[in-house]
């Protein structure tokens, strides 16, 4: 038995949804980022040596550490707002201006590390 | 609704159920982290990373405080950075983070993996995962 979707994936990769839907998205994406680099990580370490430490040169590159600081950071914050509005149900009235602060606390933050990791890694 | 919420027991709220029971666990355990990170950052700032370490690198301990992730700055005592009780910090967020994340990617694959007994192999093959990252993680953070 598989799932039955009634829309193609050019249409579901369409879809806009409503305000919470890029969020949550997001927030998968995030999630599933860092389950899979941070677990290659722990298992690099765990292993050591050369191929351990060859695996650690890459997740430390500098593409590999905006991924992942992209992946933590939004997820962090997204989730902060989720567990406020799950814990407050009543502040769920507000979820389009809660997202908009989301934003406005992620891009300047995120904007700051990426600076940061670009100006070092490229050899600033 | 002739009960308010506030009132009814856990039994009644419907939270003897596992899955009821992960959904809360998601949410405190993810305010356990923040605490924990912000804690990491706190001690950083009062370890010295003022003045020798960067906004990313700072980030990168407070989000899992090992001395490994602080080698690569311009700090000269690592000593404080290695003490049990940071290894203690770091222990309790990789158990939190770990658990969080193992039922987070349940709980996505529960979206597309929709038969019983693909579920239960799922379930299995989690448990498995989370046991094997935790004593990975923490064999690491306890012998770096």
């Amino acid at each position: 038995m598989g799932l039955k979707r009634d829309v193609s994936l050019s249409t579901g990769l369409r879809y806009r949804g409503p305000g919470g839907y890029l969020t949550f998205i997001l927030h998968r994406i995030g999630g599933l980022g860092m389950a899979v680099l941070i677990a290659v990580h722990i298992l690099a370490s765990f292993i050591g040596g050369k191929l351990g430490a060859g695996i650690n040169n890459i997740y430390e590159n500098w593409a590999f550490q905006a991924f992942v600081f992209f992946c933590a950071l939004f997820h962090a914050i997204n989730g902060f707002r989720i567990t406020l509005l799950d814990l407050f149900p009543k502040m769920l009235e507000h979820q389009s201006e809660a997202i908009w602060i989301e934003w406005a606390v992620f891009i300047p933050l995120y904007g700051l590390c990426l600076y940061v990791i670009l100006s070092t890694g490229l050899g600033g | 609704m002739k009960t308010k919420t506030k009132t009814l027991s856990l039994k009644e709220r419907g939270l003897t159920n596992f899955e009821s029971i992960m959904w809360v666990f998601t949410r405190l355990s993810a305010l356990g982290m923040y605490a924990l990170i912000l804690f990491a950052l706190i001690g950083a700032l009062v370890m010295g990373a003022r003045n020798n370490m960067n906004l990313a690198d700072v980030m990168r301990w407070s989000f899992m405080p090992n001395v490994t992730h602080v080698e690569g700055t311009d700090l000269q005592d690592l000593e404080p950075w290695a003490t049990p009780f940071w290894k203690l910090t770091a222990s309790a967020l990789l158990l939190l983070a770990t658990a969080h994340g193992v039922h987070g990617l349940v709980v996505i694959a529960d979206d597309y993996i929709v038969t019983k007994r693909g579920r239960n192999v799922v379930r299995l093959l989690s448990i498995v995962f989370m046991t094997a990252m935790m004593l990975m993680g923490l064999w690491i953070i306890w012998t770096s």
